[in-house]
């Protein structure tokens, strides 16, 4: 008992008595603090709301708005990614192969409406024999299609995930993995041009469930439903986000193995974000065939994939708005750059994306809460979880 | 065998070896652990006891039979022995420092809740969560991250994680190892508290502690069971004065 004189034997009493009153002090003051940080996001939410759905389509022109539908669109796929990489800590590199399978359920859909009732797609005549598949039949109706882009993305990234997720990959193997994926999917579409429409995708569509995509009115509410779809899982991801299995997510990203000694299997939690975030790559996917009016391989390859990453690692992985934002902020950065320089804008991605790793781990949506620490520092008190995990340098280290 | 009348928590080890490759880790062990009591299980330094714990909690895989409520626990996996009400803290305190101290708790109370009522934010603190609160005796802190704990806080929490996780039977790994003497106390008085009705092993090298504390003690050394008894039967071992108890207690209290 030698130790007892050195340490103050009533610490531990002290410090309890002294935290009861501290705290409770602490509770009613931060109270709309806490409030402001759980319910805070629903006012950003309304606030990107009113921007894309009434503001932008009062005051952008129609090839705009169409660019900025390609964003949301991408954005769609860049928060799955968050979920499954910033809350899940699971690097996916391939999520193009879910934004490819929605994106082609789709442009099938279309391909079969513009050849109308038991016709063959143009395609399939030019390269084949002029037979159509019969997995096509299934795709010229409508709420079969609908039902594909979400049912499909569940059953391949659960087999895929459980597969992957039950034998314990994790980190850059994980993101291997799923590159190799990616790198699969379009070499299939590339060999299988009767099939698939090949190298050169499907396009030329020309209406959208029965809407003529050439009338203007129609493209904006196409966009409107990008754009909303956008909203809805953003508002979705909060109550995920807050949820208790928000807060299992975050907990098995940090300590998997502790997870495990709680009762729970990791690779299930890990398996439903990942399957979540295959079923959001692949709604985004659904909505840039009509805005965009095509999909080849080369918008779901490993290449497209990273590009997502990139856009969510810029934003900021971790938080809520960051993926969403960021995929804007690419798409926007893209299209400017490379009409004044078609050639370089990668660059100016590149070195963005190498001072944002270096400077800003957590991403642009980490600049806020860091301001405000600095500001406060004197009277904040930790009110929320602290997700964002300052982006481990071993992972970054893979997209470079 | 003579714990048939108690209840059906307890713990039949029967022959249990850890072979990492020829190297017999547990060699042949049986013990018997009964709910109802503080049993410790002490030894030199390699002498098995946290292997013993990591094959009981499927973290390594062992031989033999490890009889939990009809389960053989030694062919199940780690989270389903977790389910089953046997659970174990680390000797490094290892509770999730970003998430409060009641979130803490709470993904500990997950094992009790189906699937689909975790996709709902935490409306009010469960029923079970304040009870560990009030037992662990951190409920000032409860919104606190338990990053800003103190060491022995840390452990706290880790007791009341598995206190909610409603585990009949705890390991709880060197839990008092650099704590001060006011809070190997507290441990010690929280551990008499909880114990009635579940059984706790605690693997200690504190001599002051595992004696004020103790009602039952397995001495382990190189793999098998050197002695089991009383502290006091224990102590009067010869064979356990030589390999262990025969050190002073200033060199163990200070390892």
């Amino acid at each position: 008992m030698k130790m007892t004189a050195k340490e103050s034997p009533d610490q531990p009493d002290a410090g309890r008595r002294h935290g009861a009153q501290g705290a409770a002090g602490a509770r009613s003051t931060s109270s709309l603090a806490q409030r402001l940080s759980t319910y805070g996001p629903l006012i950003g939410i309304a606030v990107l709301a009113f921007l894309l759905l009434v503001w932008a389509p009062n005051s952008l022109s129609t090839f705009r708005l169409g660019n900025l539908g390609r964003y949301c669109a991408l954005g769609l796929a860049s928060m799955g990614i968050g979920l499954a990489w910033g809350r899940g800590g699971m690097l996916v590199l391939g999520q193009g192969v879910f934004f490819g399978l929605g994106a082609y359920a789709m442009a099938m859909h279309m391909k079969l409406e513009v050849a109308g009732p038991g016709g063959v797609p143009d395609f399939m005549m030019l390269y084949g024999d002029g037979t159509m598949p019969s997995w096509w039949e299934p795709f010229r109706s409508g709420p079969f299609t609908l039902f594909a882009i979400v049912a499909v993305p569940l059953v391949v990234s659960f087999l895929l995930g459980y597969a992957i997720l039950k034998r314990r990959v994790k980190g850059s193997y994980f993101a291997i993995l799923t590159q190799a994926m990616a790198v699969a999917f379009a070499t299939l579409l590339v060999a299988t041009i009767k099939q698939t429409g090949g190298f050169n995708g499907l396009n030329t569509f020309s209406t959208f469930f029965g809407h003529n995509l050439y009338n203007p009115e129609v493209q904006t509410n196409i966009y409107r439903l990008a754009a909303g779809l956008m909203i809805v899982f953003l508002v979705i991801l909060w109550q995920l986000y807050r949820s208790r299995y928000g807060e299992l997510l975050v907990a098995t990203r940090d300590a998997e193995e502790r997870i495990r000694f709680l009762g729970y299997d990791p690779a299930n939690i890990k398996l439903a974000a990942f399957m979540m975030a295959a079923v959001m790559a692949s709604i985004g996917g659904a909505m840039f065939v009509p805005i965009v009016g095509i999909v080849s391989p080369s918008n779901v390859d490993a290449s497209a994939s990273i590009l997502l990453v990139a856009g969510v690692a810029l934003g900021g992985r971790a938080s809520l708005f960051g993926p969403a934002l960021g995929a804007i902020a690419v798409g926007y950065g893209r299209s400017t750059l490379s009409e004044s320089f078609p050639t370089q804008w990668t660059y100016f991605l590149g070195g963005l994306f190498i001072v944002v790793v270096l400077l800003l781990p957590g991403g642009v949506a980490s600049l806020w809460p860091m301001l405000r620490s600095r500001l406060s520092s004197v009277q904040r008190k930790p009110s929320s979880i602290d997700v964002d995990d300052g982006l481990e340098a071993d992972e970054p280290a893979v997209l470079a | 065998m003579t714990a048939s009348f108690l209840g059906e928590d307890y713990l039949e080890i029967r022959n249990l070896t850890v072979d990492f490759d020829g190297f017999k880790a547990i060699d042949g062990v049986d013990i018997t652990l009964q709910q109802g009591r503080l049993h410790f299980l002490i030894g030199p330094n390699g002498a098995g006891k946290t292997t013993l714990v990591d094959a009981l909690t499927g973290l390594v895989s062992g031989t033999g039979a490890a009889k939990f409520r009809n389960h053989d626990i030694l062919a199940m996996k780690s989270h389903k022995i977790v389910r089953l009400g046997i659970g174990r803290t680390f000797q490094t305190a290892s509770v999730f420092e970003k998430l409060s101290v009641l979130q803490n708790l709470d993904i500990a109370a997950g094992v009790h809740r189906k699937a689909r009522q975790s996709i709902f934010a935490r409306s009010k603190v469960p029923e079970r969560v304040e009870k560990a609160l009030d037992t662990i005796g951190l409920e000032a802190l409860a919104h606190q991250p338990a990053g800003i704990l103190a060491h022995g806080q840390k452990q706290w929490l880790e007791i009341g994680m598995l206190l909610v996780q409603d585990a009949q039977l705890m390991f709880l790994d060197e839990t008092v190892a650099g704590m001060s003497g006011g809070e190997r106390e507290e441990t010690g008085e929280l551990l008499k508290r909880i114990v009635p009705d579940r059984t706790i092993v605690v693997i200690e090298h504190d001599m002051d502690f595992m004696r004020r504390y103790a009602d039952f003690v397995t001495v382990m050394h190189t793999g098998k069971v050197l002695a089991e008894g009383t502290v006091a039967e224990v102590q009067a071992d010869q064979r356990v004065q030589e390999v262990y108890l025969g050190m002073t207690t200033e060199e163990e209290t200070n390892v």
